[in-house]
């Protein structure tokens, strides 16, 4: 009986047909039942990012009812060069953007990884301050520090006493200065685990067989570290092509975001989409460049525990230009979150040409939480907040899954689709989302959503869409495929699984994105700007507006909440996910 | 106790072939295994019985019943996942009583039990302790118990040892033997080491490319292999080939070399292995079946006389790497008074013709 087997055995045996042991079973035991699982996921990619997007390009290309490429034609027309100048601005904007952002990350991602001197602990947790500020509240520190009535300038004139202020931020400068201090830590997160993924034996390598400082550094440390550099000049690219919270406050008015800004109050909707369709374009072609660099290249060194020496600054003069320097460098990193504590705390309208606010109040606190009508923007904002997040975390957690574990043709089309609203510019979104619910349709159940509550959510919902997406695929890709197959084999039905076993492995991921979306909501400014009502103002919206009237000590009062709830969030996040959150980058 | 069915089972993975045609019955309470290299589908076969997979054609049965398509967790199967696939987030308690809390049984029937599995693996009083608090044996025990407390059908193991080291893979492997013997269960196990296989298995099923090349126990599999892979798979073997020039009384003449004919006996060939004169056959002798011959053998039948190349010594054995013109002979010398041979020297090996197999 136990003879060799042949691998063809002639006698052909009968054999019966499969039996399925139910209907049921025969219909999620297809290989396209996964399809009915992912469909709603797609319906809803559908329905609120590539509809709007595509209602924006049609918008664009529509004159009358009837196709024309007039409005481009408008656009890149050389009577009126507005669009053109505001294009040309935008992309150099963005390229000195890169350039400050990209030496002063470097930098100092080399003199904290690299070099041990007095005050090198302190600096390296304030360098990623800058991340704590909400979009608009950095800004608006910015003009109260250092623009034409800022603190700085005038202190010193008062100092110095010189007939006006020495220097004052404005213009292109001050969007200049205001990117390079909140996006260098793009390229201060991507350079500094690239250096501290440099293996010393490497240099120690090059060393031995003969190279000098000069050519170890260009030769093993600049080559190994071009792709982070790289990946983060197209993000920063990217975020400077869409800032638009800094040219708004200084004023440059020929930027792509402030055309399609003005273009929509002066009620110009045809070429908002059109500025729209082109800056988004834009936008993705990043988005596709980054995402193909960071596939083509990739050094990371895969050994662990590589500890990096750092070279100690020992002579005394070494030491004390530093400590001056660390000093500084503390200074203008904490700077900008102590003018709004103290602001918040001043009296509205006293401030006038004082270098420092002349009274103080704490009124402004107390008003925050008792006076219902500085209470109402707090409210909505975590009101739409909260409503997107749910949205989001439902969303994110069952995408994140389905790409990470189930096999399916257009996985990389959701992916995309997915990562899709983060590169595309708030104001884009925010228009887009205009174009294609101001009137009823079957995605909107039938509604006109533009002037109510619910348009805001859904912006917030796209906007934030890769938040909890991102965090919670990161967790699951790092957790086992076959813990949940031994679940499965002890005879635990799917939904089982997922409530005690895949849940709470990925808790920690879906927590820190979950806080993220939470916290970006309370902070956003862009989208909310063009779709906010008089009930739905949201935090930042009211402290724009609390600004223009003059009521600093209010606005700051809210920037202070904000950045509160984003330290606790970050501080949050970081215990949870043992400090490799799974960010948005 | 269960027997398992595999009727004529295949399985593709969109055009790439997993498994083929897969036919074999597992008896009630045998210890059977599925051996063999890395990607030969024997992950696959277990990995459809389990539920993971379900054939692309034929059918799996548990006894009587057609388990074809059932979802893994109707089958009442218990698994130990080659990583072990322990949960992180449960306390060794939490997760032996995992199946015993989806099969919704009572929460004392549910600590009686757990805590006699914890002891059958001796690891009572490690209830509290996280995973990551375990060494590798430790855990490797926690899956053996979680997969067995819940009194499973058929105990299926994907190569559980392969991430011990050897000392500790040698003790684990007597446990999951006294184990399976004491509880009486039928039990699966995959592995790529031939030796775990021979040393466990009641009968071994040896795959390679998703086709199965032999069914049989570990003698069988070892003294009379299928083809040339099994001999060589199993074990260490010379292949020597070579042309049948008689066969007379029940035995063959083959010459394996201008001055070398070997001579063993008919009986001895695999079934695919025609022995007529004037075939190619191909002889496979293990090592050890060879021995030096003596000064009065000079010149006798199935003697060949060899230059070493090179021995080395094991421990147990002196094992010799030899030419003989074109030949390669590796030969292996059991026993005390052996001594190392100096590469360049002369040697007479003697064959036994009992110990010759004729393969095709």
């Amino acid at each position: 009986m136990n003879q060799p087997q042949p691998q063809s055995q002639p006698q052909p045996r009968p054999q019966p047909p499969l039996r399925p042991n139910s209907r049921w079973s025969a219909l999620t035991t297809s290989p396209h039942f996964v399809y009915v699982l992912i469909a709603p996921l797609f319906l809803i990619l559908l329905a609120y990012v590539v509809y709007p997007f595509f209602q924006t390009f049609l918008q664009s290309i529509k004159q009358e009812g009837s196709f024309s490429l007039h409005n481009y034609s408008r656009f890149f027309s050389l009577e009126h060069t507005a669009n053109l100048e505001a294009l040309w601005t935008s992309v150099y904007i963005s390229v000195l953007s890169v350039v400050t952002c990209g030496i002063v990350g470097v930098s100092m991602a080399f003199l904290l990884e690299r070099y041990d001197f007095p005050g090198r602990k302190l600096l390296s947790v304030l360098v990623l301050v800058p991340m704590a500020l909400p979009p608009l509240i950095g800004v608006l520190s910015f003009e109260f520090l250092y623009g034409s009535s800022g603190i700085i300038p005038r202190g010193l004139q008062h100092l110095l006493h010189l007939e006006k202020p020495p220097f004052t931020l404005k213009g292109i400068w001050g969007v200049l200065v205001v990117h390079t201090f909140t996006m260098y830590t793009y390229f201060y997160m991507t350079a500094s685990s690239a250096i501290k993924g440099l293996d010393p034996s490497l240099e120690e390598a090059a060393a031995n067989l003969g190279a000098n400082r000069f050519t170890i550094w260009r030769r093993v440390i600049l080559p190994m570290l071009t792709p982070a550099i790289v990946a983060a000049s197209l993000l920063v690219f990217m975020i400077s092509m869409a800032s638009y919270t800094a040219p708004l406050i200084f004023g440059i008015e020929r930027t792509m975001t402030m055309q399609i800004y003005l273009s929509r109050t002066n009620g110009d909707l045809d070429m908002a989409a059109t500025q729209s369709t082109l800056l988004s374009i834009v936008s993705v072609l990043f988005l596709i460049l980054m995402r193909w660099y960071q596939g083509a290249r990739n050094y990371q060194n895969m050994s662990k525990g590589v500890s990096v020496h750092r070279t100690e600054v020992k002579s005394r003069a070494g030491r004390n230009v530093s400590m001056v320097l660390s000093f500084l460098g503390v200074l203008v990193l904490m700077l900008p979150i102590l003018v709004i504590v103290l602001l918040a705390f001043s009296e509205d309208g006293k401030w006038t040409t004082q270098v420092l606010p002349p009274s103080y109040t704490l009124d402004h606190f107390k008003d925050l939480f008792t006076d219902s009508k500085t209470w109402r923007p707090i409210a909505n904002s975590f009101k739409i907040s909260i409503a997107a997040t749910i949205g989001n975390l439902l969303f994110g957690v069952a995408a994140a899954y389905a790409i990470v574990r189930m096999r399916f043709k257009g996985k990389t089309l959701l992916d995309i689709l997915i990562m899709l609203p983060w590169a595309l510019p708030g104001t884009v979104v925010a228009v887009n989302l205009i174009t294609a619910f101001s009137e009823p349709n079957a995605f909107s159940f039938g509604q006109v959503l533009i002037g109510t509550f619910w348009i805001l959510p859904l912006a917030y919902f796209v906007r934030h869409l890769p938040l909890i997406f991102r965090s919670t695929s990161s967790t699951l890709m790092q957790t086992d495929r076959s813990v949940e197959e031994a679940a499965r084999n002890l005879g635990a039905s799917w939904w089982y699984t997922f409530r005690r076993v895949v849940f709470p492995m990925a808790l920690s991921g879906i927590l820190a994105g979950t806080l993220l979306a939470l916290v970006e909501g309370i902070g956003e400014f862009v989208a909310s700007i063009l779709l906010y009502t008089n009930k739905t103002t949201p935090i930042s919206v009211e402290i724009f507006q609390r600004m223009y009237a003059f009521e600093f000590g209010t606005a700051c009062a809210y920037g202070v909440l904000q950045i509160v709830m984003i330290i606790l969030v970050l501080y949050v996040s970081r215990k949870l996910t043992g400090g490799n959150a799974g960010s948005a980058i | 106790m269960i027997g398992v069915t595999l009727d004529r089972v295949s399985k593709t993975f969109g055009g790439a072939k997993g498994v083929e045609d897969v036919d074999v019955h597992i008896k009630p309470g045998e210890f059977f295994t599925f051996l063999g290299p890395s990607g030969c589908g024997k992950t696959t076969t277990l990995r459809m019985i389990a539920g993971f997979y379900y054939p692309s054609g034929g059918r799996i049965l548990f006894g009587e019943q057609n388990v074809t398509n059932m979802p893994p967790n109707k089958r009442n199967t218990g698994m130990v996942f080659q990583n072990y696939a322990l949960f992180p987030h449960m306390t060794v308690f939490e997760n032996i009583a995992f199946g015993l809390q989806v099969r919704k049984q009572g929460k004392a029937e549910i600590r009686e039990k757990v805590t006699r599995a914890q002891k059958l693996v001796h690891l009572d009083g490690y209830g509290e302790r996280r995973i990551d608090q375990l060494s590798g044996g430790q855990q490797q025990r926690v899956a053996l118990a979680r997969a067995l407390v819940i009194e499973p059908n058929i105990l299926l193991l994907d190569e559980p040892l392969s991430n011990l080291d050897a000392k500790l893979r040698d003790e684990t492997r007597q446990e999951i033997k006294r184990l399976q013997l004491e509880l009486g269960i039928t039990t699966i196990y995959v592995t790529h080491d031939q030796s775990e296989a021979m040393s466990m298995s009641d009968r071994i099923m040896v795959m390679k490319d998703g086709v199965v090349q032999q069914i049989g126990a570990p003698l069988e599999i070892y003294n009379r292999p299928a083809n040339r892979f099994v001999a060589s798979f199993i074990g260490e073997t010379n292949l020597w080939e070579g042309t049948v020039e008689r066969v007379e009384g029940g035995q063959a003449d083959v010459r394996i070399a201008p001055d070398v004919l070997l001579t063993g006996l008919a009986a001895n060939a695999s079934p695919a292995c025609k022995l007529a004169a004037g075939q190619k056959v191909t002889l496979s002798v293990r090592p050890e079946a060879i021995r030096e011959a003596g000064p009065s053998e000079r010149g006798a039948a199935n003697t060949l006389s060899v230059k070493v190349r090179l021995s080395e010594f094991t421990g147990v054995s002196v094992n010799v790497i030899a030419e003989a013109g074109p030949l390669s002979v590796k030969a292996l010398f059991v026993g005390q008074g052996q001594r190392m041979r100096e590469p360049g020297e002369d040697m007479r090996l003697a064959v036994a013709p009992e110990s010759i197999y004729f393969l095709e």
